[in-house]
């Protein structure tokens, strides 16, 4: 099957649960209830490619296909930033309600960090990139041993809040803040434009990339700091969902069979706004949110997960 | 000309490349043999700025490595290491297709496909250009990496033991089409080599490393010496002449 037809068809399907999403099932005040999952939907599609995206990019730098970029501890961070919050000013206070003052400090924090680890770590000559992988994961476990420790002194009922806060919701969100990662989202992808070309070339490796011409330690530092931007809007925005990523690149990888960065980008981005539409059907209408969206990707993406790991061909 | 000065490297405190200085003529093949861990696959990175050097300087028709275009450079130097693990699934025309990315930044041309069809051709590829890499044996594999190498279109070829795993047959056919490529085409090739014979039989010009230093250089009819490869390798090895070739003899 040509690439373009099957592109053609995740999009016809992405566009017909949306469809779906939208105007089934409405009740009497289609009025309120249209808009208010309009507002779902454009965060799906924003935090669907910012993750689908990031993943690609993160998977071809580091020439694994099991990774995803939660592994630098950008996740777990986010996680200590809510817990401290509440642990220090107690969920009532400002900071936990106002939204848009927590999403600036998780965005600005975040990216601090990410690139606080860069510069440490590109500033000695020499350093590859499982080294940082390591470091990331190692500051990850830090900080959900700080969380943990915080959570359990907490008030039971603070902690309750906290716990909202580690799963990926998509409800009650903010339009300012919608607009605001869309425009981010935005500068960010016009930016890394002028990297696509590279991206081809770098999944054959560093030495090979180098010979061909790229100029690696530049192209990756920013394709990095790319990864982290796109990463910190989408957690701050719905919450830690970056297993959703290593879920929908991997179907990407199969169905369309290739290594071209251009189809698997936008395959994978349309692969995960049905993966989240779906599965925020599933969450809605069929159990009608008994369970929540993060508890569904991560079993589902488990299990895929799982499936990769024994399967012995693992040639695409 | 391909002139290095002064390069050293170290790893820790040891000196890997000890203030090696070189000249590689244009249009020869050039052996670089030694022990192991004598510095000659760091040296040959060097060169090809694949890792970078601690102090000297490299020069490359005139122009210092660390200071080029990286996408100029590739225009005019190829390198080809022994080990070569790709994580994605290509074919070999696909592969060779990369080695235009210097040129076409990945939007290939006509003229861009003409350069791949021909280094197929001149590997003898065509009857399996269409298979997956993780489908073939070594030898078709480094014979797929070497037309990369032919269709990226450098002066200066580097390959680092390009005969590494290879059978009698395919390691002959190697040689011959980088004879091939320097006699026919006017390229420049340096490689890294472990069988002596191999490089006297091959090589114009032979470099002998050593703990990092150059120990030896000239000639391959005077390099290849009982007396010059005693002090290379530290043990006897006699010199029989068979066929106009010089065969050393050691396995004994």
């Amino acid at each position: 099957m040509h690439k373009n037809i099957k592109m053609g068809i995740l999009a016809s399907i992405a566009v017909i649960l949306i469809i779906i999403f939208l105007f089934t099932d409405m009740g009497n005040y289609w009025e309120y209830v249209v808009p208010n999952r309009a507002i779902k939907i454009l965060a799906i599609i924003l935090t669907g490619t910012a993750i689908a995206f990031s993943t690609v990019v993160f998977q071809t730098i580091t020439n694994n296909r099991i990774l995803t970029p939660s592994i630098i501890g950008l996740d777990s961070l986010y996680m200590l930033i809510q817990t401290f919050l509440i642990f220090a000013f107690g969920s009532s206070s400002l900071t936990v309600m106002n939204k848009s003052l927590n999403f600036m400090i998780s965005v600005g924090l975040m990216v601090l960090f990410a690139g606080l680890l860069y510069r440490f770590l590109f500033k000695r000559e020499g350093q590859n990139i499982y080294f940082l992988l390591l470091v990331g994961l190692v500051m990850g476990t830090l900080f959900q041993s700080f969380s943990s420790f915080m959570q359990v002194i907490i008030d039971p009922n603070e902690f309750q809040v906290v716990q909202d806060r580690m799963f990926a919701s998509f409800n009650n969100i903010n339009t300012d803040l919608l607009l605001v990662s869309f425009v981010l989202i935005l500068l960010v992808s016009l930016y890394f434009a002028r990297f696509i070309k590279y991206l081809n070339v770098l999944s054959l490796g560093r030495e090979q990339a180098i010979n061909l011409g790229v100029d690696y330690n530049y192209v990756v530092k920013r394709l990095l700091i790319v990864v982290a931007i796109l990463i910190s809007i989408s957690t701050a925005l719905v919450g830690p969902i970056t297993f959703l990523g290593l879920l929908v690149v991997n179907v990407a990888y199969q169905f369309f069979k290739t290594y071209q960065h251009t189809h698997l980008i936008f395959g994978s981005i349309l692969i995960s706004i049905i993966a989240l539409i779906g599965g925020l059907l599933i969450v809605e209408r069929v159990f009608t949110f008994s369970t929540t969206l993060s508890v569904i990707i991560n079993f589902i993406g488990g299990v895929y997960f799982i499936y990769l790991l024994l399967k012995e061909n693992n040639s695409w | 000309m391909v002139e290095v000065k002064n390069v050293s490297k170290q790893y820790g405190n040891k000196n890997v490349v000890d203030n090696v200085s070189l000249q590689i003529a244009k249009g020869k093949i050039t052996s670089f043999i030694g022990p192991n861990g004598a510095g000659k696959s760091t040296l040959l990175s060097m060169i090809s700025r694949l890792i970078s050097k601690d102090s000297g300087e490299i020069f490359i028709d005139g122009e210092e490595v660390s200071k080029c275009n990286s996408n100029e450079l590739a225009k005019k130097i190829s390198i080809l290491k022994q080990s070569n693990h790709i994580n994605i699934r290509l074919t070999i025309r696909e592969l060779v297709s990369f080695g235009r990315f210097p040129y076409s930044q990945g939007r290939l041309t006509k003229e861009d496909w003409r350069y791949v069809d021909e280094a197929i051709h001149y590997m003898e590829l065509e009857d399996i250009e269409d298979k997956f890499l993780d489908q073939l044996s070594g030898g078709q594999q480094q014979r797929a990496y070497i037309a990369m190498v032919i269709a990226q279109n450098t002066d200066y070829i580097l390959l680092d033991e390009p005969l590494n795993n290879l059978d009698m047959k395919h390691s002959v056919q190697i040689m011959k089409v980088l004879r091939r490529l320097t006699d026919e085409l006017g390229k420049t090739v340096i490689i890294v080599i472990h069988d002596i014979n191999f490089a006297s039989c091959y090589s114009d010009y032979i470099v002998a490393l050593k703990d990092g230093k150059v120990v030896q250089e000239g000639p391959t009819e005077e390099i290849i010496d009982s007396s010059v490869l005693k002090g290379i390798y530290e043990m006897d090895i006699n010199i029989e002449h068979i066929n106009e070739n010089r065969i050393a003899v050691y396995y004994a």
